[in-house]
């Protein structure tokens, strides 16, 4: 498993760890108390979600009236929210996945945490979809089942329709794959556990994880097939949700790339996120020394990557606009009524958070901050949520007929339930961090030999690396020959 | 053969065992043994029912009693025991009938459903039109909530023999004291009600009759009756009119009745010629804004103006004042001279000298089109008589007050007074439909029946004798006026055999009582010709020069509005929720004005974060008299002059939605619809108006809506290339250019099948007037959302008529030839102009055969029909609003909340009485669905089913929808273009017809007809 690596590339776990450290660090909030912290954020997080709770009832209960939409502006916070939480879901897959398939060794400290907010995203985005309807208990209707209502089939000419599945598969898929990686941690924790509640819990979670040579294999075969079948679903989402947009007919929606703008903006907006919440999370969960300056340092170039991608597609749609000839095209982008209309201030914090301050990130001072780093991410996230809400509201305030401009002004439930999908996101987040192997042990295990810090100085020293069959001897050993050997 | 086999049941019935017998006497055998269980005290006593019996017990009572529950509550609906003979359930009936209840007149037919009177439409054979106000008041008739129910004294019940009897007696007592009693009604226009009058009249001699019209034409009348000796309306034959010059008469809109059928047959396109039609007038009325120019001039200009053509035309000279408008009025003067018999001048100002002063220069011109002798009956009222009454009623000389169906304690601008001197009036009788202000101050209170509940006769012009029949029982404890006149005379005669016998002998002339009935008129001849007599109109003119040259300060010109009319049916949700067709705001009256004066006063319109738009309040002062409105700004209000509509700020028994907008009737001094000396102050607060339109122009989109110049289009081709009227849209292909509509992504279904509707909307012939807009409310079941949905754009009009001004850059070519910025190009295209032209664009669902919203439903649920409409399937509907948005048109309507059974939208359909107004074929939308236009899919399939069990084809034309059966001008034409013989299918390659946004080819069954104006003439 292990690999040879230059010792002058950065390590990517600091500190003179142990196997068992390792073990460790990442049992630790598992079986220890949460602290203060957690328990303040968690229940401002439980709080927001329960409030959004309370408006999706509302709502449901009484009628999508209750949000700030009208006969000409059909979709407003609604599909912005699902769009912005389907996009934050994207960095996961492709750090699992992608980066496994290209051999990016850390992506090991974070794939765990990103693939965690994943899910957790998927799940609120899948629930605006549900939630806008006018009629949410026939949710059921949109999905391909045979029924005795005659002949009623769904109509696979829709987009919304390639939604359901994309995200039906990518949810299922992003789950599984999850769990896989999780089998040889979760039976880690199951080892460790001394109350048998917990060891029953962690002994069901982890499948019957033995660690066996057999497991392993498997393991290894389980992950690298699952990524091969996770990788075109990193772009096949967002094209698809894209595609609500890119088959209207509505000028500023009907564009050819939207697809591959989206996808970039997704992952964009993806490792935003992640950043933003392993920036919080390697501070809560003591996680510095995997979490490193290299790792901000690597999701920095590939948000500043897609970031690029993403301004060159605005550049490419106004150019576009005027190219065409059709004046309905050219108003939406090229009038001066997005930027000095009533959602001018919409457009420049689009400008401004996507475009201009992630700029900053060429400097590297700038991208191994993790300061900087984390407030830049949380502009990307707002930047990003504004891009979705500038292409839904400032394209339906203005459509074809001028007898239909008008304008979307949220309510409080439309606000509500955004917060409260924060706020369900973090709650679930939170939980599992506590419940959780918040970073793949097994897998960063197999990289401390070649990644570590304090191997990588040995090998600096001239101490030659021992050869792998030793490594798996010292996992073997009992803690106390552990130290011994680290002494 | 009778067969004597024996059957048995075992062997031993057989053997006819003594068993059997034993068993026969005792069938259950077994006794239940009750005696073992409950027998023996001791064991009951001792037996226990555990606790888990007991809760298995009670889980299981409450898990039987919650399912019995679940089932819904059953409304049990009651056959009828003996069939009517002319009702088959499911099958619609028309009745017709006339229209008249002191305001709107008309000629209709009522479509009933089960007995229900649903719909009223125009009856076309009697030349009858309905305007929007005529199309609601079906709904008037159930309003539970102002409807007067059952005969009251001083507030407390009567029966109505008790009434009688001591109305009787009272009514005697003055008679023999000889003290007046006077019967105050609207114009009834019913030549059986006058005679009926006539005779309570010789019955009791102390009695006189006042008509009095909230609206006042009395002007116009006393000017006839002084040029003419008649006291009547002229009639204006504007068909034949070559050129109209109108100063201020909104005779599209409320001008004593509408004249649009007329006007718009003397404006088609086809014939070659139209009429030339010029419009001075400060407001933007309906009528200026289908004029071919229209010329703004504040009100005293319009007299000075009118003197002026006077003085060019009759070669008098008559003092005037020079007008900044007087270049066009001599312009005129040559048209009108040059058009000599075919010319012709109308006014609005209701002022007597005005009037003779048009009656003059139409006299002078020989005009055709005034016909002085088949005239209009339906303004009688009388202002002398009216102000007479008041007066007497303060000096107490009035000793009782008869009023029938009218409000002046509302209406009146000296309501006040009125009501000081009704306090000295010792019998007030009120007989009226509906519960107001003067029923509240009367103190018996007689209801009188529905129009649709009550046998009537009427005459609105010479020739034509309308009759009027129930539609349906009297849904109240309701009494018409003539059977209570005819019982207070001492006539023991029902009404509906007094009538029958009227009309048999002096009216119908020998002809049938049962056809006349059945086809709701009988056509008369016109016995009296008028002669004018030879009065100087001189000293008239010079009188209203006098009068004019007083004006200072603002000038307030007061309207009326295309939806509240007078305010009689302002408890009427559709009518409340209706836009107003220029300025597009529903639920509310309000102060227009000028831009230029805006900008002087401070006053603006903003627009909100939620869309909609607030407006500042303005103090105005008349004559002392103050009301605080708030300020619309209006494109092409004179500057120097506001408008104000009555009709607005009823309170008194409304419903607490309909307690809108602000009562201007005090400032109608001497019923004046002009009014000098006004002051306008801006006051604090700010008003939420409910508009549905926010943009005001058409922003350059040029293929939206066409407009041309008669020139153009008898000049120039249509297609084009550049200075074509009706260009398609180019799209490349191969590149090439083509037309957009010779390619196609699918391949196309054979649409030359069975039938395939269309319809056309003819731009040119829409005036706007929005009688469609309430056809299709009535029709579809169309819910009223209230003002505050409304406001944030949740209106669920399936048919809107869109308004558009034109702006001072008109398309992106003009801005370049200026030389303007991209910025100052948009600013241009989307800023109205001062004195804007306006045009009206009808906007429903465009049944586009390549529908946008079809392709993107999830489930399926709006899909093409076989005939050509787009079908919504309100069922399958899940609500994604995905089609909305894709909806090029914007035209789909969604249900936000429960519209019907909610407390929360208190309208029609929240009580028992309003839902019977619903159409039983269409069904009511829940929450959560889209709903749209699905151009009367109910009607056509109606239509084909009939014409299937006739075993014939449909005839040409006979299918309708209820739009295009609305449309007084026949704007709206709705028909099968595979029958080439309809219209339609004709319509549907006319030159003139274009689709909207043809760019998109979405193909839509919705054609629309390129506007024509003739602007060229001069």
């Amino acid at each position: 498993m292990s690999h040879y690596e230059a010792s002058i590339r950065e390590p990517l776990i600091l500190g003179d760890k142990t196997y068992h450290d390792i073990t460790e660090d990442i049992a630790k909030p598992i079986e220890g108390k949460a602290n203060k912290n957690w328990y303040m954020a968690f229940y401002i997080s439980l709080a927001a979600m329960l409030w959004g709770f309370g408006c999706i009832f509302y709502t449901v209960g009484t009628g999508i009236g209750v949000w700030g939409l009208s006969k000409n502006i059909g979709w407003a916070w609604d599909i912005t929210n699902f769009v912005w939480w389907v996009g934050i879901g994207h960095a996961g897959t492709l750090i699992s996945a992608v980066l496994l398939l290209f051999r990016q060794k850390w992506r090991m400290a974070i794939n765990r945490s990103a693939e965690a907010m994943t899910i957790f995203a998927v799940f609120q985005a899948g629930l605006f979809p549900i939630i806008h309807m006018g009629r949410p208990w026939n949710a059921f209707w949109v999905l391909p089942i045979p029924n005795q209502f005659g002949s009623l089939w769904v109509n696979f000419n829709s987009p919304l329709l390639w939604d359901v599945f994309a995200i039906s598969t990518y949810l299922s898929v992003s789950l599984v794959f999850w769990w896989t990686g999780l089998l040889p941690d979760f039976a880690m924790i199951r080892d460790r556990a001394v109350k048998p509640f917990q060891k029953k819990i962690y002994s069901l979670l982890s499948f019957g994880w033995s660690g066996r040579a057999k497991d392993w294999q498997r393991f290894e075969e389980v992950s690298l097939v699952l990524a091969g079948l996770a990788t075109p679903l990193v772009l096949s989402v967002h094209t698809i949700v894209s595609m609500d947009f890119a088959t209207s007919i509505n000028p500023g929606w009907h564009s050819t790339i939207f697809p591959p703008y989206f996808v970039a903006g997704a992952i964009f907006s993806g490792f935003a996120m992640v950043q933003t919440l392993l920036g919080i999370m390697r501070k809560v969960t003591n996680m510095e020394e995997y979490i490193t300056r290299l790792h901000v340092e690597y999701m920095n170039i590939v948000i500043i990557l897609t970031g690029g991608i993403v301004a060159v597609a605005y550049a490419t749609e106004f150019f576009i606009a005027w190219y065409t000839g059709s004046p309905y095209e050219y108003y939406t982008y090229l009038s001066v009524g997005a930027a000095t209309g009533p959602y001018a201030w919409a457009f420049y914090s689009l400008l401004l958070f996507n475009i201009a301050i992630p700029q900053l990130l060429w400097f590297k001072k700038i991208r191994r901050s993790f300061i900087a780093s984390f407030i830049i991410s949380i502009a990307i996230n707002i930047g990003m949520w504004f891009e979705r809400f500038d292409i839904i509201a400032i394209v339906l305030s203005k459509g074809h007929l001028p007898s239909t401009w008008w304008r979307f002004e949220p309510t409080f439930v439309d606000v509500g339930i955004f917060i409260g999908t924060i706020g369900f996101f973090f709650v679930l987040f939170l939980l599992y961090a506590r419940t959780f192997p918040v970073i793949a042990q097994a897998e960063v295990k197999t990289i401390l030999k070649s990644s570590g810090e304090f191997y990588k100085k040995r090998s600096e020293q001239g101490i030659p690396t021992k050869p792998a069959i030793v490594v798996l001897d010292i996992e073997k050993k009992s803690d106390k020959s552990d130290k011994k050997d680290k002494e | 053969m009778a067969s004597d086999k024996k059957y048995w049941k075992s062997v031993e019935e057989l053997t006819n065992s003594s068993f059997v017998e034993t068993l026969s006497k005792n069938e259950f055998v077994q006794e239940i043994p009750t005696d073992t269980f409950l027998g023996d005290k001791e064991t009951l006593a001792n037996s226990s029912t555990s606790r888990r019996d007991f809760l298995k017990y009670v889980g299981f009572t409450t898990a039987a009693a919650t399912l019995a529950a679940c089932e819904g509550p059953v409304k049990k609906s009651i056959p009828y025991v003996v069939k009517p003979n002319d009702i088959i359930a499911g099958v619609a009936d028309w009745y017709a009938t006339s229209m008249a209840d002191g305001f709107d007149f008309a000629n209709i037919l009522v479509k009933t459903r089960e007995g229900r009177p649903i719909q009223i439409m125009p009856n076309k054979d009697a030349n009858g039109t309905t305007s929007a106000r005529v199309q609601a008041a079906v709904l008037s008739l159930y309003d539970e909530k102002l409807r007067l129910k059952n005969p009251t004294k001083a507030g407390e019940k009567i029966s109505w023999t008790d009434a009688d009897k001591e109305i009787g007696a009272a009514l005697n007592t003055l008679k023999e004291a000889n003290t007046p009693v006077v019967l105050l009604t609207g114009t009834l226009a019913s030549p059986s009600t006058e005679r009926i009058i006539q005779e309570f009249i010789v019955a009791y001699p102390n009695v006189t009759h006042v008509i009095y019209d909230a609206i006042s034409e009395s002007a116009a009348a006393d000017a006839m009756l002084a040029m003419y000796g008649k006291r009547a309306l002229p009639k204006y034959h504007l068909d034949k009119a070559s050129v109209i010059v109108s100063f201020g008469a909104d005779f599209l809109g409320d001008f004593h009745g509408g004249f649009e059928k007329q006007y718009v047959a003397g404006r088609k396109p086809e014939t070659g010629s139209m009429s030339y039609h010029v419009q001075f007038e400060s407001n933007m009325s309906l009528t200026g804004a289908n004029a071919d120019k229209r010329i703004v001039t504040k009100p005293s200009d319009q007299i000075f103006g009118l003197i002026n053509l006077f003085n060019e035309i009759t070669g008098s000279n008559v003092p005037s004042k020079a007008t900044p408008v007087d270049a066009q009025v001599k312009q005129m003067a040559a048209a009108l001279k040059k058009a000599g018999s075919k010319g012709v001048v109308m006014t609005g100002i209701n002022d007597k000298n005005a009037q003779l002063v048009a009656l003059a220069i139409n006299k002078a011109l020989n005009s055709e089109i005034v016909d002085v002798n088949n005239t209009l009956n339906i303004r009688q009222g009388n202002e002398t008589d009216v102000n007479l009454l008041v007066k007497d009623m303060n000096a107490g000389k009035i000793g009782g007050l008869l009023s029938y169906n009218v409000n002046p304690l509302y209406s009146l601008p000296n309501a006040s007074e009125f009501a000081n001197g009704l306090k000295k009036v010792s019998l007030t009788v009120a007989l009226s439909t509906e519960n107001n202000e003067t029923v509240n101050a009367s103190n018996y209170v007689l209801p009188t029946s529905h129009f649709l509940e009550s046998w009537g006769d009427t005459q609105f012009d010479e020739v034509t004798y309308g009759l009027m029949q129930p539609t349906i029982q009297p849904l109240f404890s309701t009494r018409q006026l003539q059977d209570t006149l005819l019982g207070w005379s001492g006539n023991s005669t029902k009404y509906y055999d007094y009538l029958k016998a009227f009309a048999s002998t002096t009216i119908l002339n020998g002809g049938s009582w049962n056809t006349a009935l059945h086809n709701g008129f009988f056509t008369r001849e016109i016995v009296t010709t008028t002669i004018a007599s030879e009065i100087s109109v001189s000293d008239a003119a010079m009188q209203l020069s006098n009068a004019a040259q007083k004006a200072s300060g603002f000038e307030l010109q007061l309207y009326i509005k295309t939806g509240l009319g007078d305010g009689k049916q302002a408890n009427n949700p559709w009518l409340q929720e209706f836009p107003d067709p220029i300025t597009r705001v529903s639920w509310d009256n309000y102060l227009t004005m000028s831009m230029a004066d805006a900008k002087q006063l401070g006053f603006t319109n903003p627009v909100k974060d939620n869309g909609a738009i607030d407006g500042d309040y303005a103090k105005v002062t008349v004559n002392g008299k103050e009301v605080t409105v708030p300020v619309m700004i209006q494109p092409g209000q004179a500057k120097g002059s506001v408008g104000l509509s009555l009709g607005f700020g009823r309170a008194f028994g409304l419903k607490e939605e309909m307690q809108v907008g602000v009562n201007a009737y005090p400032l109608y001094g001497n019923a004046n619809n002009i009014q000098f000396g006004v002051q306008i102050e801006k006051v604090s607060g700010t008003h939420q108006f409910a508009c549905t339109q926010v943009q005001k122009t058409i922003a350059g989109r040029h293929d939206i809506l066409k407009v041309a110049s008669l020139k153009e289009y008898k000049t120039v081709e249509p297609k084009d290339h550049h200075h074509g009227w009706n260009k398609p849209s180019y799209v490349s292909y191969d590149h090439k250019e083509v037309e957009a509509n010779t390619i196609d992504l699918w391949d196309e279904h054979n649409r030359e099948l069975g039938h395939h509707f269309n319809l056309s909307i003819d731009l040119t012939s829409c005036t706007g007037c929005g009688a469609c807009v309430v056809a299709c409310h009535a029709e579809n079941n169309v819910p009223v959302v209230g003002k505050r949905e409304v406001r944030v754009g949740r209106d669920m009009h399936w048919l809107r008529i869109d308004r558009y001004y034109s702006s001072e850059v008109e398309t992106r070519e003009d801005a370049k030839e200026l030389g303007l910025s991209r910025g100052e190009m948009y600013k241009g295209l989307e800023t109205e102009a001062e004195n804007p032209e306006v045009t009206f664009q009808p906007m429903m669902c465009q049944h586009c055969n390549h529908a946008p919203c079809e392709t993107v439903c999830p489930v399926a649920a709006t899909t093409h029909g076989r005939q050509g409409q787009n079908q919504m399937t309100y069922n399958r509907c899940v609500g994604t609003r995905y089609c909305a948005n894709n909806c090029p048109y914007r035209v789909r309507r969604f249900n936000w909340f429960n519209y019907a059974n909610n407390n929360e939208f208190d309208f029609n359909m929240n009580n028992e009485y309003g839902k019977m107004v619903l159409n039983p074929d269409v069904v009511v939308r829940s929450r959560g669905v889209m709903e749209k236009c699905s151009m009367c899919i109910q009607m056509t399939q109606a239509t084909i089913l009939k014409a299937k069990k006739e075993g014939r084809s449909v005839n040409t034309d006979e299918f309708e929808t209820a739009c295009s059966s609305a449309c007084t001008t026949g704007a709206l034409v709705f028909g099968d273009v595979n029958n080439k013989q309809d219209k339609v299918a004709a319509l549907a390659k006319d030159k003139r017809a274009y689709n909207v946004l043809d760019y998109l080819q979405t193909k839509p069954n919705v054609i629309y007809q390129v506007k024509i104006k003739n602007t060229n003439e001069a």
